[in-house]
C-alpha cells in the first residue's frame, strides 16, 4: 500500500468538497434537520414570490425587484442548506469558484442586455421611431 | 474516475521528511479523492450555469419579440408552475435524504429516497411536457416567434438536464445495487446530488424570470 | 435511409477538392496500412490510443495540431495565390470554393491547430511542473483528446463528402441561417465544433481542478511556475467561455434544423445577438490561446538568461488581470454594428486597459534578460522574434480599439494583418518555442539547432513579407475575403504577400526537415541527463522521457524555480540527495473509453449533419453505453512494484551524478 502525504494546498483537513455533508460522523437526524429547514425556507420564499405576483398589498412597481431579491435569497438557501456551501475557511475554493461564475453570469446577462438594447434602439427603422 | 496515488515525498534534493510542515489532521487518500472529484464536478456545474446564462441572455433580449403572437402573459398558467416548483423542491429534498441514507449505508433510506426523488422529478417533467404540448397545440410552438424559440430553448434545456439526471439517478440506484456503497460510487453520488440541487437552483431563476416576471403586471 | 446524403455530394466534378481529398485521405489510409503491416498496431493501441498518461495525450494533441497546420497552411497558400492572380481576373478558385477555403482556414487554425497545440503543451508539462503524477481526471483527459480529433476529422471529411461552410470562421446569420446556407457546409462546422467543444470544456475542468488541488508538498500557489499560472488562467477562461459557444451554436442549430427564430429576420429574431454572444466567447478564446504562449516565453526567457523570471508576483497578477479583463472587451469586434458611442467608448477604453498588464509582461521578459548571461539557442530566437512582432501587433490592436479608427479598418486587411500578427507572433512563435524547448523532455533527444534557426528566420521574414503588405492595402481600403479585385494600387502589395507566404512555406519545410534529420541523428542529439538546457522548473528533474509515474517520490518544494534550488544544493554537495525510500506506485489503467466514445461521436456528428436519424440515435446510444461500461469497471489502477520504481529512478540518479560533475554553482 502506498503512504499518502496530503497534496492539497490546504492539506490539514481544512478543505471541503462542495456538496458534501459537513464533517463526517454526525447523526442522521442532524443532517435531516438541515434539509428540513432548507425545504421550509425555500417553500416559504417560493410562496411569497407567487403571492406577490397577484397581490395589491405591495407597491406594484417594486415587485420585479422584490421577485429578483427573493430568487437570490432562495438560491442562497439552496446553496447553504442543500449544497452545504458556507463561508468557512474550508469552503474557500468552492466560494471563490462560485463567485467567479456569478461574475461571468452577470457580465454576460447585463452586458448583453445593455448592448442589445442600444443596438435595437439605434437600428430601429425610422418609420417606427416613436421614442 | 480513476486517479493516480502518490507516495511519501523525499525529494531528489534530499532534505528528508523533516521539511514537511506538521499537520493536525492528515487527509486519507479517499477523503482527498472525494474533494478532488467534488470540486471538479463543481467547476463543471459552474460551466453549465454559464451555458444557461447564455440562454437567459437570449431570452431576456427576445422576450418581447412575439411577432404578433401570444406572449408569456397569454400562455403561462402559474398554478401549473407552482406544482412544477413544488415537485422539484420536494425532489431536491428527497435527494438530500438519499445522500444521508447512502452515507449511513441504510438501504431502505437510500433506495426509498431515490425513488421519491425520481417520482417527483418525473412528475415535474410530465407537467412540463404537457405544458409544452399545450402551447404547441395553441399555435405557440417554438417556430411561432423569437420569444417562443427562446422560451422553449431555455426551459426545454432545463428539462433535458432533468431527463438526463433521471437517467443518471436510475444508473446510481443500479450501481449501488450491484456494487454496494463503494467509495467511487459514493463519489458519483456526491456528483449526482450536486447536479440535482443545481438544477433546482436554475429552476428558481427560471420560474422567477420567465414565469413570474412574464406574468406580473406592474 | 441516408438522410440528405446522395452520390452527388462527392465532388467528382470539382478537381481541386477531389484531388486534395483523395490525396489527404489516401495518405492517411496508406499510413494506417503501413503501421498495421509493420505490426505496430498493438503498441499504438496500448501506449497511445488507450493511454491516459498526460504526456502521451499531450503529444498526440501536438501531433494533431502539426498535421492540421499543414492543411490550414495549404488553404493559406491557395488564398494568397488566388489574390496574387485575381487582379482584373477571376483567378483559379471560383467564389464558392474560395469562400469555403477561407472559412476552413480560420476554423482549422483556431480550433484544430492553436487550441490543440496549447492544450498539448499544457498536458505534457503542467503535471510535471506541479510535481505530481498526472492530472486530476486522466480518463476524462483521453476523452477530451479523442473528441477534439473527431471534430478535426469531421471538418476534413467535408472536403470529400459535401462541402464546408462559406460563412467565414464565425458563421454570422442570416448568411449562416438555413435560407442562405441550405447546404451541409455550416452543419459540418456546427457539429464538429459542438463535439470538440465538449472535449475542450472537459479539459478546462480537468486542469482547473488539477492546478488548484494537486501539488507536490511545499508547492504553494505562489511557488508554481509561471507557465502553470498562465495555463490556469487559460483553463479558467475555457470553463467560463466555452459554454457560451456551445449555447450560441446550439441556437443556430435550432434555427437551421427546427425552424426556430433566434437569429432570423422574421418573427422577431435578432441577427445581431449572434454576434454579441459569439464574441463573448470569441474574445476570451484568443486569450485562452495566447496566455499559455506567454507562459512558454516566461520559461524560455528565464532558462536561457540563466536568471529567475523578473517580477514573479507582477507576472502572476498580470496574468490573472488579463484573465478577468478579457471578459470585458468583446464588443470591440463589432464597433461598427450600431451599439452607439456610449457603448463603444466603454468597450474601447476597456480594450486599451487590457494592454497594460500585457505590457507589464513584456517589460518583465526584457528585464529577465538584462544582467543575465543570455544563450541564443533557437527557443530564444523565437522569443526575441516574439517580443518584436508582438509589440507591433499589440500597437495595431490598440489602434483598432479606437472606435473611430475601427470604423475605417473593420473587416479590412488591416484587421486581418493585426490578428495574424498577434496569432503568429505570439501564439505560433510560442508554440514553436515550446516545441523546441520541451521536445527533448518528451522524446529524449534534441532537435537540430541549425535547421531550427533557419526555420525561424524564414518564418520571421516570411511573416513580415506576407502580412506587412496587408496592413498597407488595408489602409488603402481593401476589405477581407475578396475573391477578385480590380484596384491596381493593391496589386503589387499582394504579390509581395504571396512571396511572403512562400518564404513561410520554406520555413515549414525546414521544420519538417528538422524533425526528420533530428530523428536520424537522435543518438548524437540524445539528452542524457534530462536537463539539456540547465532548466529551472521541476520537469527538468525527471529523465527524458520521464517514467510513467513522473517522479519516483514526489519532490519537496521550497521555493519558486523549485528544481533550480535542488540543483544548487546538489552542486554544493557534489552529489544528488540521499536515495529515497521507494514504494509501490499505483497508476490509472489505460482505457479505450476516449477512443470508443469519439468513434461513436464521429458517427453521431456525421449522422446529424446529413440528417440520417436512425444512425444518430444508434451512435448516441453507443456513446452513452460506453460511459456506462466505463462506470462499471472494478479495477481502475495498476501497481508498479517498488523494485521497478527503484530501478528506473536509479538510472536517472546515475545520469544526474554524471552531469553534476560538469556543473558549476550559479553566481
Amino acid at each position: 500500500m502506498s503512504d499518502t502525504d496530503a497534496r492539497l494546498h490546504l492539506h490539514d483537513g481544512s478543505d471541503h468538497a462542495p456538496g458534501d455533508e459537513p464533517a463526517s460522523g454526525h447523526e442522521i437526524a442532524e443532517g435531516l434537520l438541515g434539509y428540513i429547514v432548507g425545504l421550509f425556507l425555500a417553500a416559504l420564499i417560493t410562496a411569497v414570490a407567487f403571492f406577490l405576483v397577484g397581490t395589491s398589498l405591495v407597491w406594484r412597481p417594486s415587485i420585479p425587484v422584490a421577485l429578483l431579491v427573493l430568487a437570490v435569497a432562495q438560491m442562497g438557501v439552496h446553496l447553504v442548506f442543500f449544497l452545504h456551501i458556507t463561508t468557512g475557511p474550508d469552503n474557500y475554493n468552492n466560494v471563490l469558484a462560485l463567485a467567479f461564475g456569478v461574475l461571468i453570469v452577470g457580465l454576460i446577462i447585463i452586458g448583453s442586455l445593455w448592448i442589445m438594447a442600444n443596438m435595437n434602439h439605434n437600428m430601429m427603422p425610422t418609420d417606427m421611431m416613436h421614442m | 474516475m480513476s486517479f493516480a496515488a502518490r507516495t511519501t515525498a523525499v525529494g531528489l534534493g534530499g532534505e528528508g521528511a523533516a521539511g514537511a510542515p506538521s499537520v493536525p489532521h492528515e487527509l486519507s487518500e479517499l477523503e482527498e479523492k472525494r474533494i478532488i472529484v467534488g470540486y471538479g464536478f463543481w467547476i463543471f456545474l459552474l460551466s453549465d450555469i454559464i451555458m444557461f446564462s447564455s440562454f437567459f441572455a437570449a431570452y431576456a433580449v427576445l422576450v418581447d419579440e412575439t411577432a404578433g403572437g401570444p406572449s408569456g402573459r397569454d400562455l403561462f398558467h402559474l398554478d401549473i408552475v407552482a406544482f412544477e416548483t413544488a415537485f422539484l423542491l420536494m425532489s431536491s429534498f428527497a435527494c438530500g435524504v438519499a445522500i444521508i441514507g447512502a452515507r449511513a449505508h441504510r438501504d431502505a433510506m437510500y433506495y426509498g429516497a431515490m425513488a421519491v426523488t425520481a417520482l417527483f422529478g418525473a412528475g415535474f417533467l410530465f407537467l412540463e411536457i404537457r405544458e409544452f404540448l399545450g402551447m404547441i397545440a395553441a399555435g405557440a410552438g417554438p417556430q411561432r416567434s423569437a420569444f417562443a424559440s427562446a422560451f422553449f430553448t431555455l426551459v426545454g434545456c432545463h428539462g433535458v438536464h432533468v431527463t438526463l439526471g433521471l437517467m443518471w439517478l436510475l444508473t446510481m440506484m443500479a450501481q449501488v445495487f450491484a456494487k454496494g456503497y463503494r467509495p467511487d460510487i459514493m463519489r458519483r453520488l456526491l456528483c449526482f446530488a450536486l447536479f440535482w440541487h443545481t438544477l433546482d437552483i436554475i429552476w428558481v431563476a427560471i420560474f422567477t424570470v420567465v414565469y413570474l416576471l412574464g406574468v406580473v403586471v406592474v | 435511409m441516408l438522410g440528405k446524403l446522395t452520390w452527388a455530394d462527392i465532388p467528382l466534378d470539382q478537381p481541386i477538392p477531389l484531388i486534395a481529398g483523395v490525396a489527404a485521405f489516401g495518405i492517411f489510409g496508406l499510413v494506417i496500412v503501413w503501421v498495421l503491416l509493420k505490426g505496430w498496431g498493438p503498441y499504438l493501441w496500448r501506449e497511445w490510443i488507450t493511454s491516459v498518461d498526460h504526456k502521451h495525450i499531450g503529444t498526440m494533441y501536438v501531433f494533431l495540431a502539426a498535421v492540421m497546420l499543414l492543411r490550414g497552411f495549404v488553404d493559406a497558400l491557395m488564398m494568397r495565390s488566388q489574390q496574387a492572380l485575381a487582379f482584373q481576373s477571376p483567378g483559379y478558385l471560383p467564389p464558392d470554393h474560395y469562400n469555403q477555403i477561407f472559412s476552413a482556414h480560420g476554423t482549422l487554425m483556431i480550433f484544430f491547430v492553436a487550441m490543440p497545440f496549447v492544450i498539448g503543451l499544457a498536458n505534457i508539462i503542467v503535471p510535471l511542473q506541479l510535481g505530481v503524477r498526472d492530472v486530476a481526471f486522466p480518463t476524462l483527459n483521453s476523452v477530451s483528446f479523442w473528441l477534439t480529433a473527431t471534430g478535426a476529422l469531421l471538418v476534413n471529411l467535408s472536403l470529400v463528402v459535401g462541402e464546408f461552410a462559406k460563412t467565414g470562421w464565425l458563421p454570422f446569420p442570416p448568411l449562416s441561417g438555413i435560407t442562405y446556407s441550405p447546404g451541409v457546409g455550416v452543419d459540418y462546422y456546427l457539429w464538429s465544433l459542438q463535439i470538440s467543444g465538449v472535449g475542450t470544456l472537459l479539459t478546462g475542468v480537468n486542469f482547473v481542478t488539477t492546478i488548484l488541488k494537486l501539488h507536490a508538498p511545499g508547492m504553494t500557489y505562489m511557488r508554481m511556475p509561471v507557465f502553470t499560472w498562465t495555463v490556469f488562467a487559460s483553463m479558467l477562461l475555457i470553463v467560463a467561455a466555452f459554454p457560451v459557444l456551445t449555447a450560441t451554436l446550439a441556437m443556430l442549430i435550432l434555427d437551421r434544423y427546427l425552424g426556430f427564430h433566434f437569429f432570423t429576420n422574421e418573427a422577431g429574431g435578432n441577427v445581431m445577438m449572434f454576434n454579441n454572444l459569439i464574441w463573448i466567447w470569441g474574445h476570451p478564446e484568443v486569450y485562452i490561446l495566447v496566455l499559455p504562449a506567454f507562459g512558454v516565453f516566461s520559461e524560455v526567457f528565464s532558462t536561457y538568461s540563466g536568471k529567475p523570471l523578473f517580477g514573479y508576483r507582477s507576472m502572476v497578477a498580470a496574468t490573472m488581470a488579463i484573465c478577468v479583463l478579457s471578459f470585458s472587451v468583446w464588443l470591440h469586434h463589432f464597433f461598427t454594428m450600431g451599439a452607439g458611442p456610449n457603448v463603444n467608448a466603454v468597450f474601447g477604453i476597456a480594450s486599451m486597459i487590457i494592454a497594460v498588464p500585457t505590457g507589464v509582461k513584456v517589460f518583465n521578459w526584457i528585464f529577465t534578460m538584462y544582467g543575465g548571461r543570455v544563450r541564443y539557442e533557437s527557443p530564444m530566437y523565437w522569443g526575441i522574434g516574439f517580443i518584436v512582432t508582438f509589440i507591433i501587433a499589440g500597437m495595431t490592436g490598440v489602434l483598432l480599439a479606437v472606435p473611430p479608427a475601427d470604423f475605417l479598418l473593420h473587416n479590412s486587411l488591416f484587421l486581418v494583418a493585426h490578428f495574424h500578427n498577434v496569432i503568429i507572433g505570439a501564439i505560433l512563435f510560442g508554440a514553436f518555442a515550446g516545441y523546441t524547448y520541451w521536445f527533448p523532455k518528451v522524446f529524449g533527444f534534441r532537435l537540430d539547432e541549425r535547421l531550427g534557426k533557419a526555420a525561424f528566420w524564414c518564418w520571421f521574414f516570411g511573416f513580415y513579407l506576407a502580412f506587412g503588405p496587408l496592413y498597407v492595402v488595408g489602409l488603402m481600403g481593401m476589405t477581407r475575403r475578396m475573391q477578385h479585385y480590380d484596384n491596381p494600387a493593391w496589386y503589387p502589395w499582394l504579390l509581395v504577400a504571396m512571396v511572403g507566404a512562400l518564404v513561410i512555406l520554406a520555413g515549414i519545410l525546414l521544420q519538417v526537415a528538422q524533425l526528420v534529420v533530428s530523428i536520424r541523428n537522435r543518438e548524437q542529439l540524445r539528452d542524457t541527463t534530462g536537463d539539456p538546457w540547465d532548466g529551472r522548473a521541476l520537469e527538468w528533474s525527471t529523465s527524458s522521457p520521464p517514467p510513467p509515474f513522473n517522479f519516483a517520490v514526489l519532490p519537496h518544494v521550497e521555493g519558486t524555480d523549485a528544481y533550480w534550488l535542488m540543483k544548487q544544493r546538489a552542486i554544493e554537495r557534489g552529489a544528488p540527495g540521499p536515495e529515497p525510500v521507494y514504494q509501490d506506485i499505483e497508476m490509472p489503467r489505460n482505457s479505450a473509453t476516449g477512443f470508443v466514445c469519439a468513434f461513436f461521436a464521429a458517427f453521431l456528428g456525421f449522422a446529424l449533419i446529413w440528417q440520417i436519424w436512425w444512425l444518430a440515435i444508434l451512435a448516441f446510444v453507443g456513446a452513452f453505453a460506453t460511459f456506462v461500461v466505463f462506470a462499471w469497471r472494478d479495477r481502475t489502477e495498476y501497481r508498479i512494484p517498488a523494485a521497478e520504481v527503484a530501478r528506473i529512478d536509479r538510472e536517472n540518479r546515475a545520469s544526474r551524478r554524471l552531469a553534476l560533475a560538469q556543473m558549476e554553482p550559479a553566481e
